[in-house]
């Protein structure tokens, strides 16, 4: 049965309705598939039960007729969303044994769509990283390999999990957590499709905080319509969410196949970052001619403030996540590390619970919000964010509909690869995905190439706020253009 | 700008993570690099820019006063690491 997992979510839900195959069929199939690709380290909990159960109900809906829109699809889920009653760690030991009582807000809009949950999904520890290397459960690997080579590659992170499993045919679709790069970045070294939806899109209740203003929760899924049809049913209003948007949902899916003829392309000069590869330049100017052949009109833009967005990123984000993370102090849930008194018990638990790059963004963030500090940094990057947003808005209003960038400055890195490198270092893999998070804008990350040596390469579209649908119409001319080719040889 | 050994030493207090004497050299290493990397900063003119405090302008809505939530000390509860009744038990805070 392992041709069921050929299917797309789209293709998969024809044959479910004409009852081809059953959902629970589907569901045991990617079970199997889960089974033998343990080595892969992608899911750090497995709920077989959960989904047996899940896809059982959704042939009765289907039966009766009553399919939702995401009915029998098998679904991955980042550990950073919480699963009523289904552990969530966030991937760190400070969260060790979590079950949460409640269920967020996305996962409970894609369970009651009809969504089936296969288990939870590996992360960086609370989404801090780009290789998922941080993660308390170890790193998943990408099912990517270079030619000739069986060295294990990183498969990107915070979501990496989410991007090796859906790219290893271990999930139809996955949810994700996008903060700097964080689906976009896994999406690119996997050849899947991601998006990070405009902020706001998506309701952040239920889903672990690392820095709120940034945080924002997204699909990743095998190609553009799987990923825009599972957009559609993980949006919507929250109450409970203050930053949660009362707007009409539209129909993502349907922009898929919309002509882009008119439209026109930004291509922002600042993204021509010293030291780029030749292979991610030709990339970008391959993305750049197929949509001119599409009959868009391309033109470069100028975004001037794009290489202030990384530095005052490692200020807001650390800032945000040190007060977010305060609330891990051993009391009320998660791991407890007994000390003399109370302080003595909030510190050792502390120093037990994080792994190193939380720790030091903590501190960082400690440090730029302590008196003295708050000025020279923290406030002086939120106005460099004002700065950021003001550049796109000149662009947008301009009359540019979308802007075409790489989706990251090289191809998959091997894992350890980087184990020297400085923590900053590592941040420069967001350089061209963190801006959209300054800005609250939407993005997404199509593949669009290989490189030399046989790794998939993406292209990222940044659009106008809660103006998705032209990026989801604009990604599928450049997957259409690609050619596929975006499925790795199986090997684990 | 750097930081010096007692500065790491009062952040991470303040940030109430315990940390080893001999990590304090490596952490403040790490510190002082992402400090120069967020220096760049400083070379801008930010003067008259409104510091931003949300992306999209949202205006805050009103709900009925009422009691949507609550009653619920056994899901609160459920994964404390110590507790005693329908209480949170931590070491004795007052003397």
């Amino acid at each position: 049965m392992s041709d069921l997992l050929d299917f797309t979510f789209a293709d998969a839900r024809k044959k479910l309705a004409a009852k081809d195959f059953s959902a629970v069929e589907l569901t045991q199939a990617y079970l199997d598939a889960l089974e033998a690709g343990r080595g892969l380290n992608a899911y750090v909990l497995e709920t077989p039960e959960v989904a047996l159960e899940r896809a059982a109900a959704s042939d009765q809906r289907i039966a009766r007729g009553e399919a939702g829109a995401l009915e029998g699809l098998p679904l991955g889920v980042k550990d950073l969303f919480c699963t009523e009653g289904v552990r969530t760690t966030a991937c760190s030991k400070i969260l060790d044994g979590f079950t949460p009582p409640y269920e967020s807000f996305v996962t409970e809009k894609m369970r009651a769509a009809g969504a089936v949950m296969l288990g939870k999904l590996n992360n960086d520890e609370f989404a801090m990283g780009s290789s998922n290397e941080s993660s308390c459960f170890g790193t998943p690997v990408n099912p990517w390999r270079k030619t000739g080579s069986e060295a294990a590659l990183v498969a990107g992170g915070s979501s990496g999990g989410s991007a090796a499993a859906v790219a290893a045919r271990l999930c139809l679709g996955a949810t994700a957590t996008d903060t700097g790069g964080s689906i976009r970045q896994p999406a690119a070294f996997t050849g899947t499709v991601g998006i990070k939806p405009t902020y706001g899109r998506c309701s952040r209740w239920g889903v672990v905080a690392f820095a709120s203003s940034l945080d924002q929760a997204g699909p990743i899924a095998r190609d553009v319509r799987d990923a825009a049809i599972l957009l559609g049913a993980m949006s919507g209003h929250d109450p409970r969410d203050s930053t949660s948007v009362e707007r009409e949902v539209p129909d993502f899916e349907a922009a898929v196949g919309r002509s882009v003829k008119g439209l026109r392309i930004g291509l922002p000069k600042e993204y021509r970052v010293d030291g780029m590869p030749a292979e991610i330049e030709a990339l970008w100017e391959q993305g750049a001619a197929w949509l001119r052949a599409a009959g868009a009109e391309v033109v470069e833009v100028s975004l001037p403030h794009t290489k202030y967005a990384l530095p005052a990123y490692y200020i807001v984000a650390p800032a945000e996540a040190s007060s977010n993370l305060a609330r891990y102090d051993g009391v009320r849930y998660g791991l407890r590390v007994p000390g003399r008194d109370v302080v003595e018990m909030y510190e050792k638990t502390r120093a037990a619970g994080f792994g190193d790059e939380v720790r030091r963004r903590i501190m960082i963030g400690t440090y730029v919000l302590s008196a003295g500090y708050y000025d020279a940094y923290y406030v002086r990057a939120q106005k460099v964010r004002t700065l950021i947003k003001r550049d796109f808005e000149t662009v947008f209003a301009d009359g540019v509909d979308a802007i075409l960038t790489p989706a990251t400055p090289s191809a998959a890195f091997g894992i350890g690869e980087n184990a020297n490198a400085s923590p900053v270092e590592m941040y420069l893999n967001d350089v061209f995905t963190v801006t959209v998070n300054m800005a609250g804008l939407p993005g997404v990350a199509v593949p669009a190439g290989k490189s030399a040596d046989g790794l998939p390469l993406a292209l990222q579209l940044i659009g106008r706020p809660f103006d998705e649908e032209t990026l989801v119409s604009t990604a599928a001319v450049i997957e259409d253009a690609a050619g596929g080719g975006f499925t790795p040889e199986r090997w684990w | 700008m750097s930081v010096d050994e007692s500065t790491v030493r009062r952040v991470a207090k303040l940030a109430r993570i315990a940390v080893e004497d001999h990590e304090v050299a490596k952490l403040k290493g790490e510190l002082d690099a992402i400090l120069a990397f967020v220096e760049e900063l400083s070379e801008l003119d930010v003067d008259g820019v409104e510091p931003m405090t949300g992306v999209t302008p949202v205006s805050i809505r009103l709900r009925e006063d009422a009691v949507t939530d609550g009653e619920n000390a056994e899901r609160v509860l459920q994964n404390a690491p110590a507790r005693e009744g329908d209480f949170f038990v931590v070491p004795k805070v007052v003397e």
